[in-house]
């Protein structure tokens, strides 16, 4: 089976999705995350998905989950490049990943991890 | 050839010209001023004649246009109903224009049958029918290129009402003007995802001030919108939310929290330029 490989970069954890993603290997991703993250003890996940052309709930569901599991394990996760389609179509299926923090690109995301204040919104909005 | 037929046919071989100078007289005389300027009247009443006495030479029932007889004719019409519903003319103008066909060939059958009361009702009745069924096709026919020309203007209008600028660098925005329903929505959501991604701008401002009314629908809308943006990283400020439209959102009990307003657009520019990290200064004049 496929599996999305996982970098370490300082204390921050890069995923790259380059391939559709199928409903196995977004489960074992979400379990070799949770792995990584337990044994790095990242504080940062980072999630390029700017690759990813289609979504359904289910991958939905997996993104939020993950960064649900990283806050657990006291990780910040960041979803970047997100493609406009896809925004579509996540808001369509009512899934907002409320909690889920967001950049428009890796590098965007690489400053809002390091910044510190990546667990509170900008303009006040904490989360 | 049936009797009735045989009758228009003499008329249309021997008089012709006749039929065609009382039509046109017919037409111009109770036409509207636009109407007059048509200039192609004469050309298309002329091969309108052609045709029709084609039919009528082939036989073609009077009482039935989808007859394949009556083919050209159909065309001829439907030629002229989209040139005219094209040069805006009216609907009664345009039925006029077939209508006024039926006194000159009424003129003639009354003079080559008017011993023969009975053959003449009849030749009268059916002519009578097929004219006002030529009548009846243009008008469908205008009606609908009218349709079409509305519904491209309108799609052409909600191309033209949702421009997304840039106002700063990293700072989109969008003035929407007028109602917002689903479809402009998603064609706003769509235009300024887009922008989002090519420009790398890190802020929306969508400013509703040329929205006369939100309801729990538009609300709806704009909130998809916002989280939408989120979704990419970017962030949105909804600018532009007038007194009245606060107390609406209000006491409609729509929760917009967690996105920001503002009352003025200047507002939301301040807003998002302190955020991207510039700050501007009045010159010592």
């Amino acid at each position: 089976m496929q599996r999305i490989p996982i970098l370490q970069m300082g204390t921050s954890l890069l995923v790259t999705i380059q391939v559709d993603l199928q409903d196995q290997t977004a489960m074992a991703l979400q379990e070799d995350l949770a792995a990584k993250i337990d044994a790095t003890g990242a504080s940062g996940v980072l999630i390029d998905i700017s690759a990813l052309e289609i979504v359904d709930s289910f991958i939905g569901r997996m993104l939020a989950h993950i960064s649900g599991i990283a806050r657990v394990l006291d990780a910040t996760t960041v979803v970047v490049g997100m493609q406009p389609a896809v925004a579509i179509t996540l808001v369509e299926l009512g899934l907002s990943l409320e909690g889920v923090r967001t950049a428009l690109d890796v590098e965007r995301g690489m400053r809002l991890l390091h910044s510190g204040a990546a667990g509170e919104r900008r303009f006040g909005r904490a989360r | 050839m049936k009797p009735d037929n045989n009758a228009i046919d003499q008329i249309l071989a021997a008089r012709r010209d006749d039929v065609l100078r009382d039509w046109l007289a017919e037409v111009s005389a109770s036409a509207s001023a636009t109407a007059r300027h048509v200039t192609t009247a004469r050309e298309d009443a002329q091969s309108l004649l052609k045709a029709l006495h084609e039919g009528v030479r082939a036989d073609g029932d009077p009482s039935r246009l989808q007859d394949p007889a009556w083919e050209r004719v159909r065309g001829l019409l439907e030629g002229l109903s989209s040139s005219r519903a094209a040069k805006g003319l009216t609907a009664a103008d345009t039925s006029h224009f077939v209508l006024a066909l039926k006194r000159p060939l009424f003129a003639g059958l009354q003079n080559a049958m008017g011993t023969r009361p009975g053959e003449l009702v009849s030749a009268v009745w059916s002519l009578s029918t097929l004219v006002d069924q030529m009548a009846q096709l243009t008008i469908a026919n205008y009606q609908r290129n009218r349709e079409e020309i509305i519904s491209r203007q309108q799609q052409e209008l909600l191309e033209l009402s949702t421009p997304v600028v840039k106002l700063w660098d990293s700072v989109l925005a969008v003035p929407m003007i007028g109602t917002l329903d689903s479809s402009r929505t998603q064609l706003v959501m769509e235009s300024l995802l887009q922008r989002i991604v090519e420009t790398g701008a890190e802020i929306a401002i969508i400013d509703i001030t040329g929205v006369p009314t939100v309801d729990t629908l538009v609300a709806q809308h704009l909130l998809k919108t916002v989280t939408a943006i989120r979704l990419m990283g970017a962030d949105c400020i909804i600018s532009g939310v007038r007194p009245q439209i606060a107390q609406t959102i209000v006491h409609l009990g729509i929760d917009l929290q967690g996105i920001t307003t503002k009352s003025s657009l200047a507002d939301a520019l301040a807003l998002a330029m302190k955020h991207v990290g510039y700050t501007v200064s009045r010159g010592n004049a």
